[in-house]
């Protein structure tokens, strides 16, 4: 490659430093997958696990393994990748350390759209359970369409402020309006409602992860490729248009892209939050603030919480469970307020 | 004791809000106020499932006779329900108004920074951990809850660097809601307790005996009284910190006595009534806008202002879809979101 040739001394070592640490999360998740795969109400020695993973199990270690758990932790991983690279992507396009989807509101448009459904039509049979993660998603745009035209000013553009506090505002008015839905509901679907809204990694089927694969194998590519534009962009609004970028355009696509990715995981998911924030900040004390490196790593990082969340979650009370995005919540929750404290406005 | 030339300063500053403020039409606010608020108590008591004449709701009140069934209704189910409804409003708007006041932060509003998630989160633990306990230890815990929430978003808020900004005030609130939000819901999950919370919640002020109103008044009304006594100074914190300074006043225990006035007010309210937002946000907003910057006009106003507010919303709860009741959180929300919308795309700048 043309560019790698001009590279500096000091940059070709920063460079092979980030690879290292993006091995080594790789290795960590590797290491949370066998932890994971031995978690649950059955115990499964990790030589049993490798042994079935190459197809010499017995039926039953295949079916607990191939049917229950991998796909779960499949999904886990993706959804955090989702997360944290669409949290990557709000941050980088609003300039504010704080975004995240779930603070944006996307969460709990998901989760209007799901209960609005089961209220009206209350048998959970097996279709239904299909048309949910679409009906989140749908849930989730729309959402994001009312922020983002709520806080567009013409000659102005969004302002980081106003998107997050239209964001919280409409998250306040959606959480009313599902209190009014929750009385609604009788005590079964409430308690299925509610367990999604927390945020479990409930579709641990293999049609899910199909339905999910797509947005995250071509969204984060694409964000990939974009990793310029956000570096220009994290420049400030002035400089950026000074350097030639066409601010609000690519900040629509990007948008659009980072709202897809989010949907598309809390529509398997449920309402998980925090993970948007994390993924990134981490990222950035890991590999510095260039987008390059910043959106793979986030990616690793978000999965890799995800992955530890529901396995904890699995772990803790067994045999009952917790779901990851209450986890997340309570590691996250601190993480955010920490960085809160640091931040300047 | 200030020196007479801060005091002739204070005095000079005091004058210039004066001619910013609009006393008069404080006073016909809180006399026209005051009206609708008793009329819409009447009106409250004597529309419902039983339909009573505004007549006998006055002879329930003043000339109360055991033998009849709807002075029964009256004195045991409605008075207390809209009587709450009146209190927990006036609490509520209060509290917002000091909180806006202090922190010079428009946004500022008990429901937005954690109270109502912390009571929730001690609601859970109580449904969960000891079923059947009372109602006044149920909103004891509550009001504990409530404390605790306010804490940590101050407490996050005042380590910040660069202190306590409208965005940072907003967004710790925001998050403590969600970790305590998550708490209540892992535990309302594990116990399968989550509709009966909702109930709770959504009950609002349904549930309020006299017995209630009688241990939690004297509370409500020596705050009242602190914060209308407070008011003055206040007035000179919402200029400014240092402005405050400058004129001689000891801003930290103002402070401190600030906020204690807002917890019980507000703790008292949610404990009360549930997750309603946006009053304290709405009134004192609606107040200024009417009447100017001086809170010694505003406290009063807000106290009435409030408590006709929540009365017609428990009214309009009732209204709507009789005999099931809306949640009265939903109804305020419905007028509250786009307000603090509007408050946002102004620039959310600061008092």
């Amino acid at each position: 490659m043309k560019e790698q040739t001009y590279m500096t001394n000091s940059q070709r070592k920063s460079m092979r430093k980030n690879l290292f640490i993006i091995g080594i999360l790789c290795l960590l998740i590797v290491i949370v997958f066998m932890i994971s795969m031995n978690t649950g109400f059955i115990r499964l020695s990790p030589l049993e696990v490798i042994q079935t993973l190459f197809g010499s199990g017995t039926e039953k270690q295949h079916l607990i393994l191939f049917e229950f758990r991998l796909p779960r932790i499949i999904i886990a991983v993706l959804v955090g990748m989702g997360l944290a690279v669409s949290g990557c992507v709000l941050q980088g396009i609003s300039q504010n350390a704080l975004a995240d989807p779930g603070i944006l509101g996307i969460n709990a448009g998901a989760g209007l759209a799901v209960m609005l459904f089961i209220s009206f039509f209350p048998s959970t049979t097996a279709v239904p359970v299909f048309l949910l993660p679409i009906l989140a998603f749908t849930g989730a745009g729309i959402t994001a369409i009312i922020i983002y035209a709520l806080s567009y000013k013409r000659n102005e553009g969004i302002s980081p402020m106003r998107l997050i506090l239209t964001g919280v505002a409409i998250a306040a008015g959606i959480s009313s309006a599902m209190i009014v839905l929750t009385l609604r509901l009788s005590p079964d679907n409430y308690q299925f409602v509610a367990t999604w809204l927390a945020g479990s990694i409930w579709g641990s089927n293999w049609k899910f992860v199909l339905s999910l694969l797509p947005w995250i194998v071509v969204l984060i590519p694409f964000i990939f490729s974009k990793a310029r534009v956000l570096n220009v962009l994290n420049l400030g609004d002035l400089t950026a248009t000074g350097l030639g970028a066409s601010i609000e355009k690519e900040r629509r696509v990007l948008l659009a892209a980072a709202v897809g990715l989010a949907g598309a995981s809390v529509s398997i998911s449920g309402g998980i939050g925090f993970v948007g924030l994390i993924g990134p900040h981490l990222a950035r004390q890991l590999v510095g603030s260039r987008h390059q490196y910043v959106i793979p790593t986030a990616a690793l990082t978000g999965g890799l919480l995800v992955l530890i969340a529901d396995t904890i979650g699995r772990w803790i009370l067994q045999p009952s469970e917790i779901p990851a995005g209450i986890v997340v919540a309570v590691i996250g929750a601190p993480y955010f307020l920490y960085l809160l404290t640091r931040i300047k406005d | 004791m200030s020196t007479p030339a801060e005091e002739s300063a204070e005095i000079e500053t005091l004058e210039e809000i004066k001619k910013h403020s609009h006393p008069l039409i404080a006073i016909v606010i809180l006399f026209g106020g005051m009206t609708a608020l008793l009329f819409a108590i009447g009106l409250s008591i004597s529309l419902g499932a039983a339909d009573i004449k505004l007549a006998t709701v006055w002879t329930a009140v003043f000339n109360f006779n055991p033998e009849i069934t709807s002075h029964q209704i009256i004195r045991d189910i409605r008075m207390p329900r809209v009587l709450g409804a009146a209190m927990v409003g006036s609490c509520f708007a209060v509290a917002g108004a000091l909180m806006q006041g202090m922190t010079r932060n428009p946004l500022a509003d008990s429901g937005l920074l954690g109270l109502n998630a912390g009571a929730s989160f001690m609601l859970a633990l109580c449904f969960a951990f000891f079923p059947g306990l009372p109602y006044m230890y149920l909103i004891m815990f509550s009001f504990l809850g409530a404390g605790l929430g306010v804490l940590i978003v101050y407490g996050v808020g005042s380590l910040s660097r660069g202190g306590l900004t409208p965005i940072r005030l907003v967004l710790a609130g925001a998050a403590v809601s969600a970790l305590l939000g998550a708490l209540s819901e892992g535990i309302a999950l594990y116990f399968q307790i989550g509709q009966d919370l909702a109930f709770w919640y959504a009950g609002g002020v349904s549930g309020t005996k006299w017995i209630n109103l009688q241990i939690m008044a004297p509370w409500i009304i020596v705050a009242m009284i602190g914060a209308v006594i407070l008011s003055r100074s206040i007035t000179l914190l919402s200029l400014g910190e240092e402005v405050a300074i400058g004129l001689g006043q000891k801003t930290k225990t103002i402070k401190l006595f600030g906020m204690i006035i807002v917890l019980v007010l507000a703790g008292t309210a949610v404990s009360v009534v549930g997750a309603v937002g946006f009053v304290g946000l709405i009134v004192p907003h609606l107040t200024r806008f009417l009447i100017g910057h001086d809170y010694r006009w505003i406290i009063p106003c807000s106290i009435v202002l409030g408590g006709l507010l929540v009365v017609l919303a428990d009214l309009a709860a009732r209204m709507i879809n009789p005999p099931y009741e809306t949640p009265i959180g939903a109804l305020i929300a419905l007028i509250g979101v786009p307000f603090f919308l509007y408050l946002a795309r102004k620039g959310g700048k600061e008092l």
